[in-house]
């Protein structure tokens, strides 16, 4: 147990002691080694680098160097990264082998080691974090730990203001001083539908119950979405801490944290930030002698898409199968175990502590007009600087992609991006310089989702695109309403027909007639929005469905059964390796001929494409 | 009271009222599936959508309460076209063999497609064939046209306590399951059959007997004899548009002998018997310090759930048969050798409003003459499609009694097709062999009644006797568990598996969901038991002097040792789950 003095001695010691993690100019004789220990940088192998480094500092002993494990950094597709501070060196795709030479070098010999520089998108080579283009438009505020902190140890959460918020809310601030400031500061719900989150805690606040829960929802579960699960890998006590506030508020001394049981990082370290937060007291009964008693419990949800969805997510956490629940009633009125229950994600409780301690106002004055703060996406297809970025709302889907993201790999063009995930839709070239907040997308047929963000280049089919996220939310419809089980399963199958080249005259209008009646009648979100890419891909590329269907085309070429492969006779030079790795055999030609397909023979694997150095073949 | 306006038409409803209900004032007509009231209120098939307005989306009409000044619109094209797509998507997952289903005429997916007049399926995709649990002798199980609308899961579940069925599966694969897919016959299921009941279509049905007893019947070599259950006579009406309540058994008797019955007697006398023997062995566990409470076994089902769930408590358990099993064995003993015929010819029919009868008659130690007391157990469906079969035009039949001398009942036993019956008869009789009295009032009101739990205290003679009566098997739960915990302060128990005694079985017609949730069926059914009771000139079981003589020319003492060799049988624990090894 630590009373609130202690805790503010340790912010004071400890803030002193890591000062080098965020200020370059420190003059600290220390150094400190941070290993990304996120999820992709720990599948390509950063506990390797840190057991590595830890193990040559031993046997050369180093002195006044420190190996710390943080959080996501953000730039995965550079992972697995290490950056040496105060003087903020940035190294990419490091290898567990490249431990010794860092230390050798770097630490040791005060050399920076080039060959693990990172090269930006104009192949410049960068030598600090913040010179990257990919970090030059972003804002970290629900990210602002991660990649700081050691996840592992409250200590370092309390230096950088941990629990200083809750600290002015229990002894400075009413329940309703804290709605008002949430209010005024415009931050609304980051799960995806953008509800203002002043309200939520308000309608909690002043619904009636002789027990309240908080419920913090971490069942992320779009596909290439790792926002929520970043934040509890990197940076565990903002949540807590958070939850806390909003049980102080709306009068709940129990929080649950809905987490999927295939996130064990983020799990693990949250538990052990809520059993470091109960040995300190700052979890348990009469918080700092404030009379606020508070204690939080992980549940495990076992992968469902639908989970997420906050009423389901509550009948999961009570032990039943999880499906979604008529509203209204609320959880604010009828929740957990039917009390009044407050339900946010992940992200929108990051958000909490810096609001409280900076003030509605400075909030307020990022972002848009109806879209106050940041927002966290996870950025990934087909774009150079994949991985996850924080952008003040407001900021356009054009610099995402393109000054934070680098572009386009490969020199294709790009072509759409889906935002929302199985629940959103595609947002294309016309529409890239929208700028993002919740009105715009939902205005341009997408939504603002909870952040995954896919990037896609010309070589990707719409039909299939849409097949592909249909194909999601066939298999995580829970079954309860008819529209959503049986309707998304006969979206799937006409999708399927035509991109197997089986369309039929009309299938377009099916497709749109099925969509709106699932989406009016279905129960819940999931169904409600689970025909979005079918509609969306429809309005803005139709003639990709119609080509499809009448001209038996995919002028993507992703559709194999729609694939009629060509030998462009300008280009070919006659080399002979497409021949030669045909497994079909049905490719002849003479030595320095043109090369041609017998396409009743071809069999569409697409080999022929990959091995032709002068890009001669293609899908006609 | 609250104020809504559907279709632009006013009507003022109760708070808590649902719109549906609000719209049935208005005879404004919702279509639904999956709700069941009181029972399935879920708004998950998504048939009785509408449009409120200020609601986002439609909303089911089935469970959203009205609000005062709510404007609701039910049949704009946007709900029209999404119930119509609904339906089509539920058709296309349905195997649509409506030619060859028991539920051909009553089935409410067939009326709504009639309604909707589907004339193609428009969304029609992959249905994947599901294999037919027909292995328990009860009740089979057709997921190939069960349409997911839960009904039986929360019958079972929620009414009965039980929950031998539930969801399984995700999504398009979602299936109504039992543990580990196993079959009904080897789960918990105590085939009282309230999910056939509950079931819009035929996913759910008994396990068809009448072939049995066509065969039985073109056997000139069987002497076929059938007795009548006294629920049948007022449900079998309703399978030919007749009134609720209406009592058939004029008719009913006279459409038995037009099929071809050697012999159409009455279970009631079964019941007589069952009375005078359960009575006699309450009296003598009363007096001679044996297990009390004493708990009636008539209702097979709940016989099978105290198996399943309470063996320990099986002490509790009147060993008397229930009454059509008794009758068998008196049919096939006392009456063969008084007409003189082999009883290894008689083949036995019971019309029982009941399925778990079925499993009854396969029981052990139901063979009191070395034969099966009973060779065949049709439901009250089940006679109403044999005599649609013989084309037998049964609202303008002539009525006829029953053959002698086993036509021959009281007024006590007719009331046993209804909860509190047994009870009731039980205590005419008991009260007079204790008080060796004869008593005018007969009419213990305390005991009737709809609730699940009713509990009185009789007093006979000064003797002060505690009865409970519980019907459905969730109440069932809840006695057993005050025996068990030594909290049991009542002597005798009736308990009935069905909610409402056989009235309710599980092999009743089946009404549809606005039935059910409009008319009191049964309070319909049972009244006309009580007014068959009241219009009887005996109303004591131990009156009845047919019984009268097979006791003194044949049986001899009440509880003797024959009485027990033909009328009682044993229990045995049974393992919830048959998990092959």
């Amino acid at each position: 147990m630590k009373s609130l003095e202690e805790i503010k001695k340790i912010r004071e010691e400890k803030r002193a002691e890591l000062d080098l993690r965020v200020n370059t100019a420190s003059n600290s004789r220390e150094k400190h080694i941070l290993v990304c220990h996120g999820t992709g940088c720990t599948s390509s192998k950063s506990p390797k680098i840190i057991e590595n480094l830890r193990r040559i500092i031993e046997e050369k002993n180093v002195e006044n160097v420190r190996v710390v494990q943080t959080g996501c950094f953000g730039l995965c597709a550079k992972g697995p990264i290490v950056i040496i501070r105060p003087e903020d060196v940035f190294y990419s795709l490091v290898k567990p082998e490249d431990a010794e030479e860092i230390i050798e070098k770097h630490i040791i010999g005060g050399e920076i080691v080039e060959r693990l520089l990172c090269k930006d998108v104009d192949n410049s080579v960068v030598k600090k974090l913040d010179d990257l283009s990919f970090y030059k438009k972003q804002k970290r505020i629900a990210l602002k730990n991660c990649g700081v902190i050691d996840p592992e140890n409250i200590d370092e959460y309390i230096a950088f203001d941990g629990y200083k918020a809750l600290e002015k809310v229990l002894f400075e601030m009413s329940p309703d001083d804290v709605i008002k400031t949430i209010t005024d500061s415009g931050l609304r719900g980051r799960g995806g539908a953008g509800f203002p989150t002043g309200k939520k805690w308000e309608f909690t606040k002043i619904a009636e119950g002789d027990q309240k829960y908080v419920v913090c929802n971490a069942d992320e579960g779009d596909p290439g979405a790792f926002m929520d699960r970043s934040i509890l890998e990197g940076d565990p006590h903002c949540v807590v801490e958070a939850m806390m506030i909003a049980g102080y508020t709306i009068g709940a001394n129990k929080g649950y944290i809905y987490v999927r049981a295939e996130y064990p990082i983020a799990v693990h370290r949250f538990q052990i930030a809520i059993d470091q937060a109960r040995e300190y007291g700052i979890l348990g009964e009469n918080i700092w002698g404030s009379g606020f008693s508070f204690d939080l419990e992980i549940r495990l949800g076992a992968g469902a898409f639908v989970c997420g969805e906050e009423t389901a997510l509550l009948e999961s956490i009570e032990g039943r199968r999880g499906q979604p629940r008529l509203k209204p009633p609320f959880p604010a009125n009828a929740g957990l175990f039917q009390k009044p229950t407050l339900i946010n994600n992940v992200e929108t409780y990051a958000n909490i502590t810096k609001i409280i301690l900076n003030g509605a106002d400075w909030y307020a004055s990022i972002g848009t007009e109806g879209s106050k703060g940041t927002k966290v996406f996870a950025l990934g297809g087909n774009v150079v600087n994949t991985g996850l970025v924080e952008v003040p709302m407001g900021t356009t889907l054009r610099e995402i992609v393109f000054d934070i993201g680098g572009g386009i790999p490969n020199g294709r063009k790009f072509k759409a991006a889906q935002t929302g995930g199985p629940s959103g839709g595609c947002i294309t070239e016309e529409n890239i310089d929208t700028p993002i907040d919740y009105e715009s997308l939902k205005a341009i047929g997408s939504m603002m989702g909870s952040g995954g963000l896919i990037v896609m280049d010309d070589s990707k089919c719409m039909v299939n695109l849409a097949k592909f996220y249909l194909g999601f939310t066939v298999d995580e419809s829970c079954g309860k309403c008819t529209p959503c089980r049986v309707g998304t399963k006969r979206l799937l199958e006409i999708l399927e027909r035509i991109t197997e080249g089986k369309g039929e005259e009309g299938d377009i209008e099916k497709l749109e007639k099925l969509s709106r009646n699932i989406k009016n009648a279905s129960v819940c979100g999931l169904g409600q929005t689970a025909p979005n890419p079918v509609e969306s891909t429809i309005k803005f590329f139709r003639h990709e469905y119609e080509e499809h269907i009448k001209e038996g085309k995919c002028r993507a070429g992703e559709c194999k059964a729609l694939m009629n492969l060509w030998i462009d006779p300008e280009k070919c030079k006659g080399c002979g390796l497409c021949k030669r790795n045909c497994p079909a055999n049905c490719i002849t030609g003479e030595v320095k001929q043109p090369h041609v397909i017998d396409t009743s023979k071809c069999i569409k694997c697409g080999t022929c494409i990959t091995k032709c150095p002068f890009h001669a073949i293609s899908n006609k | 009271m609250v104020n809504v306006t559907i279709n632009n038409r006013q009507v003022e409803v109760e708070e808590g009222s649902t719109i549906l209900e609000a719209a049935r004032k208005l005879n404004i007509e919702i279509p639904t599936l999956c709700f069941l009231k009181g029972i399935n209120e879920v708004g998950d098939c998504r048939m009785c959508v509408v449009e409120v307005e200020g609601m986002r989306g439609m909303t089911p009409a089935c469970i959203t309460k009205v609000r005062d000044g709510m404007v609701v619109h039910t049949a704009t094209p946007k709900v029209l076209e999404a119930r119509s797509v609904v339906l089509d998507l539920i058709l296309s997952n349905h195997d649509r063999k409506c030619l060859t289903c028991t539920r051909n005429g009553n089935c409410e997916l067939q009326r709504l497609a009639q309604e909707f007049n589907v004339d193609e399926i428009e969304f029609d995709g992959e249905r994947v064939e599901k294999k037919i649990d027909d292995l328990s002798p009860s009740i089979v199980r057709d997921n190939n046209k069960c349409i997911l609308c839960r009904r039986c899961v929360a019958a079972c579940k929620n009414v009965q306590g039980i929950g031998a069925i539930d969801c399984a599966g995700r999504g398009f694969s979602s299936s109504i399951s039992t543990y580990k897919d196993l079959s009904l016959n080897d789960v918990n299921c105590t085939f009282c059959g309230q999910c056939i009941e509950a079931c819009p279509v035929g996913a759910l049905k008994e396990k068809d007997s009448t072939k049995d007893v066509w065969k039985a019947l073109r056997d000139e070599d069987k002497y076929v004899v059938v007795q009548t259950a006294p629920a049948v006579r007022v449900g079998l009406g309703e399978e030919f548009g007749m009134e609720i309540g209406t009592n058939v058994a004029g008719k009913m008797v006279t459409a038995l002998r037009l099929l071809g019955f050697d012999k159409v007697f009455d279970t009631n006398t079964g019941a007589d018997f069952t009375i005078v023997e359960e009575g006699t062995e309450f009296i003598e566990r009363a007096t001679n310090g044996g297990t009390l409470p004493m708990i009636t076994s008539c209702s097979p089902g709940w016989v099978r759930y105290m198996e399943l769930n309470y063996p320990e408590l099986i002490p509790h358990l009147s060993t008397c048969k229930s009454p059509h099993q008794m009758f068998g064995a008196i049919v096939k003993s006392w009456y063969a050798e008084k007409m003189g015929i082999d009883p290894s010819k008689i083949y036995m029919v019971s019309v029982m409003p009941c399925i778990a009868k079925k499993f009854e008659r396969t029981r052990d130690d139901m063979q009191g003459t070395g034969f099966d007391d009973v060779d065949a157990v049709i439901t009250t469906r089940e006679l109403a499609r044999m005599i649609k079969q013989a084309h037998i035009e049964f609202t303008g039949l002539e009525d006829s009694g029953f053959d002698d001398p086993m036509g021959e009942a009281t007024g006590a036993a007719a009331i046993f097709g209804t909860t509190g019956g047994v009870m009731e008869a039980a205590l005419r009789t008991v009260a007079e062999k204790v008080t060796g009295k004869t008593f005018d009032k007969l009419d213990y009101e305390a005991v009737r009644g709809e609730q699940g739990i009713k509990r009185a205290s009789i007093n006979l003679d000064g003797k002060e006797v505690k009865v409970v009566v519980a019907s459905g098997l969730k109440n069932a739960q809840t006695i057993l568990e005050e025996i068990k915990a030594g909290k049991a302060d009542y002597q005798f128990v009736e308990i009935m598996a069905c909610p409402g005694g056989c009235v309710m079985g599980g092999g009743q017609p089946i009404r549809s969901s606005k039935d059910r949730a409009t008319i009191d069926i049964r309070s319909k059914r049972a009244g006309a038991l009580y007014t068959i009771d009241e219009a009887s000139t005996l109303r004591k079981s131990h009156e009845n002097p047919v019984l009268q003589a097979i006791y003194k020319d044949y049986l001899g003492e009440a509880g003797g040792h024959k009485a027990h060799e033909l009328l009682h049988t044993s229990y045995v624990a049974r393992e919830k789950y048959k998990l092959e090894d």
